[in-house]
């Protein structure tokens, strides 16, 4: 981390942490786009449904973690934060998942027309 | 009182109060709040696109690989590269130039303005030419329109409120107002608004393609 960090000096010698540097954003940008690219071509290839949401999922959320981590600063900020913060998050949105199976399960539930 | 105050404020532990636990300041920590109680109503919002998708066999795939999905990764590329350049002001306020600050903060307005418009005639081709509006459309799934223009509303919502509260940033910078604080707080909404994007792209657009 320290290699890709950097920190500015201000008023009295207090050191202002910034994050990453111009470089690291860029790579981050470049990361992005290419995951897009592929989500993408996914799409054109119209993969079956089942892997394409896994795929398109999995990518979404590396993607994500790569905005909240490098934009977003995160990563530089105390790992206290971090905790009060995400783990609820992840929790009640598994805990919206609690449904999935009912909605899968009503298609097959329909009287035929 | 005063003097004991700011010796614990120099000296206590974490966990006596004397210091802040997440050495950060309030705004930010605020907007951090907000942040993640967005995230629930978004994650509310694409989970029920995603219920009503998987109960109706019949969700239909209204875009075209040629022009709605090339219009939807123009959009997407805006905004990542809005946020690149969200970055980049955010980088230059804490170096001290203002007047970067400016040009990186009408840097990004310019790519989320290109994601509204783009957004916006994507919007009016679905309504005129498809004929799906919220409550109904051709294929007779009335939930389709009802999901998709709440989800990409409130999306496109919160990117016009961004382009406001950026207005007001830049203008703030370049009047001398404003700290770097300020600038990076404004930059976790906009980041925010990109990382909704980054789940709405995929699972609304990508996953109900059509190719030929």
């Amino acid at each position: 981390m320290s290699q890709h960090s950097e920190a500015v000096e201000h008023n009295a010698g207090e050191v202002l942490h910034v994050g990453a540097s111009i470089s690291t954003f860029a790579k981050v940008w470049i990361a992005l786009l290419v995951m897009t690219g592929m989500e993408v071509l996914l799409a054109y290839e119209q993969v079956p449904t089942l892997i394409m949401l896994t795929v398109l999922l999995g990518l979404s959320i590396i993607k994500a973690a790569l905005i909240i981590a490098y934009f977003m600063h995160l990563k530089f900020e105390k790992l206290s934060l971090f905790l009060t913060l995400f783990p609820m998050l992840i929790f009640c949105i598994v805990l919206m998942l609690i449904f999935l199976g009912d909605a899968v399960r009503i298609p097959n539930m329909r009287p035929p027309a | 009182m005063s003097s004991h105050a700011s010796a614990v404020g120099s000296t206590g532990s974490v966990w006596e109060g004397g210091q802040s636990p997440y050495a950060t300041n309030s705004k930010k920590f605020g907007m951090w709040l907000f942040l993640i109680s967005d995230s629930l109503t978004f994650s509310a919002m694409l989970f029920a696109y995603t219920y009503s998708r998987v109960t109706n066999p019949d969700w239909p795939k209204p875009f075209d690989f040629s022009p709605a999905i090339i219009f939807s990764t123009i959009m997407t590329f805006c905004l990542l590269s809005s946020s690149l350049t969200m970055v980049l002001a955010v980088h230059a306020m804490n170096h001290g130039d203002r007047k970067a600050t400016v040009r990186w903060i009408l840097a990004t307005m310019v790519g989320g303005g290109a994601f509204v418009v783009l957004h916006m005639s994507e919007w009016l081709k679905l309504i005129n030419v498809e004929h799906v509006t919220a409550l109904n459309n051709p294929w007779g799934v009335p939930l389709f329109g009802g999901t998709f223009f709440a989800l990409t509303g409130l999306h496109m919502t919160h990117v016009l409120c961004g382009l406001i509260y950026l207005t007001f940033i830049a203008v703030g910078v370049g009047r001398g107002k404003f700290k770097a604080e300020d600038v990076e707080v404004s930059g976790l909404y906009w980041h925010f608004v990109d990382l909704v994007w980054m789940f709405i792209f995929p699972l609304v657009y990508l996953m109900s393609a059509k190719v030929g």
